[in-house]
């Protein structure tokens, strides 16, 4: 799922202040599970800016507050149409795709980031999210025994480990596993070491020209993969 | 006589290297090639060492030949994709240097621009591989070249990581992508070094290993507790703190290291960081 993170309040403060009423927007899907975003974020942040506005003594914002299923399905939007009808700005907590998805739908409001978009990841536990995927157009994970070195090795590098691994941690930080020993570890419990002793030619960015395009493949019941 | 050459005839061989400066100011590096190049068979210019912008790399390699020396151009993958470093290797053979080292480079965050993009657009192995396309007349993309370049390809290994093995994995890598002569990290374990050797002489690779010299027991603590592959054994530690005069105790180190595993090496290449005025000292304790 996507991963984003709260801006600080007073980011958001600065970004508002040209606006009077404000809707403030929120998504049900990835944002939610990973609670930057969802319908109690809204409330929070809702509750933070009118004691901010209170505390600065002004006063001079009304907001708004809204949940969308998913901002980055159209089907989801058509309730902006009402919802955004008397509104000077969009605070969105979709991440930047949802921000973008409704700033296409209102193309005459401004409509703000209140979350940085942080990455592709996963629940590792409890409130912690690890990266894990780069979203590049060009899996290798089975050659990588489904550790991608793109994503969590920090030279996304595709050889082998570099000179820069220190019991199996990486140069940058002392806390992150060094993605080509994990590798290196798993091929050689599976009995695959092989593998890694294959080149890995460069990558090819042509797979992954931006921005980029997928067109469904599901044409009847049932279908997508042929 | 190349350093290729040099290397074909059994004779041990000494490099060492210089850190281009930060700024215009070349007079230091002049001096201390001045210093050295009667001394060693070819001397390494670095490559933004510790991803700190500096001198280019290229250019120290263009005036350490003007001024005598035999250089190896250091080029890492950190800041140029494949076209820029498939030129910039051909911009080299055009300078009529020919040793090349491949390396993947420090990562930028470590560096004086750490919000830099880094690039890894090749790695150390697809580096070789792209100087041998180039010498076999063709780029990384295929496309045939006119005049085709002729290097003598380097690269590092680190025998003193933990685990060695995926280094010794990746060594191999290196040999089939055309790398001709390896360069070690800082040893300071003989006895690891030497079963290191063992491991990797069927590969029939000269391998030039690295000694960093020491100026402090503060020094070698730092690099055990932060810098990759290398391990300064306490005792090593202990000399240093209890040495009075600690340059002379670093240069003796040196020396001593450098007797030790002359034997199952090829060479020795010599890691000064700042303290080249010492190279010479440490190779004359060493009979060299």
């Amino acid at each position: 799922m996507i991963v984003a993170e709260a801006k600080n309040l007073t980011e958001i403060g600065k970004t508002i202040a040209p606006y009077g009423r404000i809707l403030v927007l929120g998504c049900g899907t990835c944002v939610t599970v990973c609670g930057a975003g969802g319908e109690r974020e809204v409330a929070l942040l809702h509750d933070a800016l009118r004691l901010m506005d209170m505390k600065a003594g002004n006063g001079k914002h009304v907001f708004l507050e809204c949940t969308l299923k998913r901002q980055c399905d159209p089907e989801f939007l058509d309730v902006l149409e009402e919802k955004a009808a008397n509104v000077d700005a969009v605070l969105s907590l979709g991440c930047g795709i949802g921000v973008q998805a409704v700033a296409e739908r209102l193309p005459d409001l401004p409509v703000l980031p209140g979350v940085n978009t942080s990455f592709l990841g996963m629940a590792k536990e409890w409130g912690v999210w690890d990266e894990r995927c780069a979203a590049c157009g060009d899996c290798r994970l089975d050659e990588t025994a489904g550790i991608c070195p793109i994503t969590r090795c920090t030279k996304g590098i595709l050889n082998g480990p570099c000179a820069g691994t220190k019991n199996g941690r990486c140069e940058v930080s002392k806390e992150m596993d060094c993605a080509w020993v994990l590798i290196y570890q798993r091929l050689e419990n599976m009995r695959q070491l092989e593998t890694m002793r294959r080149y890995y030619p460069p990558r090819n960015f042509r797979a992954i020209p931006r921005p980029k395009r997928v067109l469904s493949k599901i044409n009847a019941a049932g279908g997508g993969h042929e | 006589m190349s350093l290729k050459e040099k290397l074909s005839t059994g004779k041990f061989i000494i490099t060492t290297e210089v850190g281009p400066p930060k700024g215009m100011d070349i007079h230091e590096m002049k001096e201390n090639i001045e210093l050295l190049k009667d001394r060693v068979d070819a001397l390494n210019c670095t490559d933004q060492q510790a991803s700190v912008m500096r001198l280019g790399s290229l250019a120290s390699c263009y005036l350490a030949k003007q001024w005598g020396i035999e250089p190896v151009f250091q080029v890492t993958c950190r800041d140029r994709n494949r076209i820029a470093l498939q030129s910039d290797l051909l911009n080299a053979a055009a300078f009529g240097i020919e040793n090349v080292l491949a390396l993947t480079g420090d990562h930028v965050s470590l560096g004086d621009h750490p919000g830099a993009k880094p690039v890894f657009d090749l790695d150390s192995v697809s580096l070789l591989q792209a100087m041998k396309s180039l010498e076999e007349g063709h780029d990384l993309a295929g496309k045939e070249i006119k005049g085709t370049p002729k290097f003598f390809k380097g690269a590092v290994v680190t025998p003193g990581a933990e685990p060695v093995e995926p280094q010794i994995m990746k060594m191999h890598k290196k040999i089939k992508a055309g790398a001709q002569f390896f360069q070690t990290q800082a040893m300071y374990d003989s006895r690891k070094f030497e079963e290191f050797m063992k491991i990797v002489k069927p590969t029939g690779m000269p391998v030039l290993v690295g000694i960093v010299v020491l100026r402090s027991a503060a020094m070698a603590r730092f690099m055990n507790k932060n810098v990759a592959g290398i391990h300064v054994p306490d005792n090593l530690i202990e000399e240093m703190d209890k040495a009075e005069k600690k340059a002379a105790k670093g240069i003796e180190i040196a020396a001593r290291l450098i007797t030790e595993m002359k034997d199952s090496c090829q060479g020795v290449h010599i890691m000064a960081i700042g303290m080249e005025d010492r190279v010479p000292a440490i190779l004359d304790a060493a009979k060299l």
